[in-house]
């Protein structure tokens, strides 16, 4: 019984082992980022960057068609230039990050809204929205593989100084240069993920796998490496369950895996041990000292 | 007459500040090896602006800072209002450790050598026991006393120090305090930006007058006269949006 619900399903179905190896190898990636982009308060930027993604992807399309190559390379272009082009603006000028992102996702966007129109329309370009968690061809899952390794080992390079850019950026301008790279770095890899996120789960929930796993992992760990731990078990957690879920009772799978993360981000308000809305309901004693 | 005293620091003409209106106007000097300098003037009168430029964080309008062949990233520097997110999930322990930066970088690892000086760090500063407290729960001396921790564990020749104890209570401060006479009991070069006068005159011996331009420089009692101090008091903060460009500027 148990083993028919939620071992059958991916043992019996190869696209459903694809799905869940896509998802698992995202989870190990995009969730750690989500982590520091909460810490960053950077959480709606994400959102921002995947919506400024899509012309570079429909470009992409429009270009060579339904090749998972050509569309990646054009959403990652696309996201390179903004986020670097941001970043640098908001390095050098008084205007905040968020702001210079948003003047140039706002451009992006209509920039490539204006190509795909002098192109035509092509009702193929929908799909993209949603993402085919469910039809995942060798290139693309290759192409999260890669984009979740490069993006582990980056993050190993990066962490101190990215944890200390977090942190207290006035010291590490005053001890080392690395802070602006380390930036830079991190930035991209936000874009790298969510062009991985995109490929599974389409521009629209790409952002869902990122950060609702580190806003779960906020209300269960108090340091760095637990909310990382916490969110990326929550990520395959909601994966494997969205899947299941989808295979089950029918529904699209990737709204099915960020609903289920969705629930799990409620639960963890709920009763999250580390401030969770429950402790206000029933206040613990004060300690002694 | 050759002077048998090294100098840390060398200000030659200096002028500093923003959008071409000086906060520091036509500064000259020297910071001797090993002194125990206060910088003293009020509000605006580019005390901060001074120490950005010292560490390197403010280039000159003009004139040029001489750093005795040191560089500016190995002087250690505790800025007025540090930008430290305290909401971040970081400990006291890895928070003082960071003080390692400049020998370890972004990969070495912290050894059992290491540990015992993050150690001492803390007891040096009163902080025995708040290793794993995470930096968000701690008072505002504390954190003070944690920044100074830090600050013992960058080990540096030169130390600078804007406003280290705005805000803080007259324990901490006498302990902060005690820290700073031993930097200068080891030789190093210590310059530290304050507004309690009384502290100055009990422990620095050396004071720099700062009002915009430099009212005073040299020994304490020399320089903290009550003329000397109204004079500072009295300089204008404002800027003129209107000013002319400075004709002694002109080469």
């Amino acid at each position: 019984m148990l083993y028919a619900i939620l071992i059958a399903p991916f043992a019996e179905h190869d696209f459903m082992r694809r799905a869940l190896a896509a998802t698992f190898a995202l989870s190990f990636s995009a969730a750690p980022v989500g982590v520091f982009l909460m810490l960053r308060r950077m959480s709606l930027i994400g959102d921002a960057l995947s919506h400024a993604i899509l012309p570079g992807v429909a470009i992409g399309f429009l270009l060579a068609g339904m090749s998972v190559l050509a569309m990646a390379s054009g959403g990652l272009i696309a996201g390179f230039l903004i986020t670097i082009g941001a970043g640098l603006i908001a390095r050098a000028t008084t205007l905040k990050e968020d702001a210079s992102l948003a003047a140039f996702f706002l451009i992006s966007l209509a920039l490539g809204v204006t190509i795909v129109s002098l192109k035509g329309s092509n009702e193929d370009l929908v799909h993209f929205l949603f993402g085919s968690v469910l039809a995942m061809q060798n290139p693309a899952l290759l192409l999260i593989a890669a984009i979740a390794s490069v993006s582990l080992l980056a993050l190993a390079l990066i962490w101190r100084p990215l944890v200390l850019e977090c942190v207290d950026p006035g010291f590490l301008r005053s001890v080392s240069r690395s802070g602006g790279l380390a930036h830079i770095a991190f930035l991209a890899l936000m874009v790298l993920n969510l062009v991985g996120g995109f490929l599974v789960l389409g521009t629209l929930l790409a952002v869902g796998i990122m950060m609702l796993p580190a806003f779960i992992a906020r209300f269960w760990a108090r340091d760095v490496t637990g909310m990382i731990a916490v969110a990326i078990a929550s990520a395959a957690l909601s994966g494997y369950a969205g899947l299941v879920l989808s295979y089950r009772a029918d529904l699209p799978a990737g709204p099915a895996i960020i609903l289920v993360a969705g629930l799990l981000y409620l639960l963890s308000v709920v009763v999250g041990p580390a401030g969770g809305l429950i402790w206000l309901v029933l206040p613990r004693r004060h300690l002694e000292a | 007459m050759t002077s048998s005293v090294v100098s840390a620091l060398g200000f030659h003409d200096l002028t500093l500040g923003y959008d071409r209106h000086p906060a520091v106007h036509h500064l000259d000097g020297v910071v001797e090896q090993g002194s125990l300098t206060a910088v003293v003037g009020p509000n605006g009168a580019g005390k901060s602006t001074l120490f950005k430029a010292i560490v390197g964080a403010l280039k000159p309008l003009a004139g040029s800072i001489e750093r005795n062949g040191s560089a500016a990233r190995d002087i250690a520097y505790l800025p007025q209002s540090a930008e430290i997110d305290r909401s971040f999930p970081i400990n006291v322990y890895d928070m003082v450790a960071m003080g390692l930066w400049r020998r370890k970088g972004p990969f070495g690892g912290i050894d059992r050598k290491d540990h015992l000086a993050i150690e001492a760090g803390l007891a040096a500063v009163g902080l025995t026991g708040f290793e794993q407290r995470s930096i968000g729960t701690l008072s505002g001396g504390q954190m003070q006393r944690m920044l100074f921790a830090r600050l013992v564990i960058q080990d540096a020749r030169m130390i600078v120090l804007d406003e280290p104890f705005s805000a803080i209570d007259s324990k901490t401060v006498a302990d902060l305090m005690h820290l700073v006479r031993q930097w200068h009991w080891e030789r190093r070069t210590v310059l530290a930006a304050t507004h309690d006068i009384e502290l100055v005159r009990a422990y620095f011996p050396q004071v720099l007058l700062l009002a915009r331009e430099p009212v005073a420089w040299g020994a304490t009692r020399e320089v903290l006269t009550a003329e000397n101090l109204d004079r500072a008091r009295r300089m204008c903060e404002a800027f003129d949006e209107a000013a002319e460009a400075c004709a002694s500027e002109a080469a």
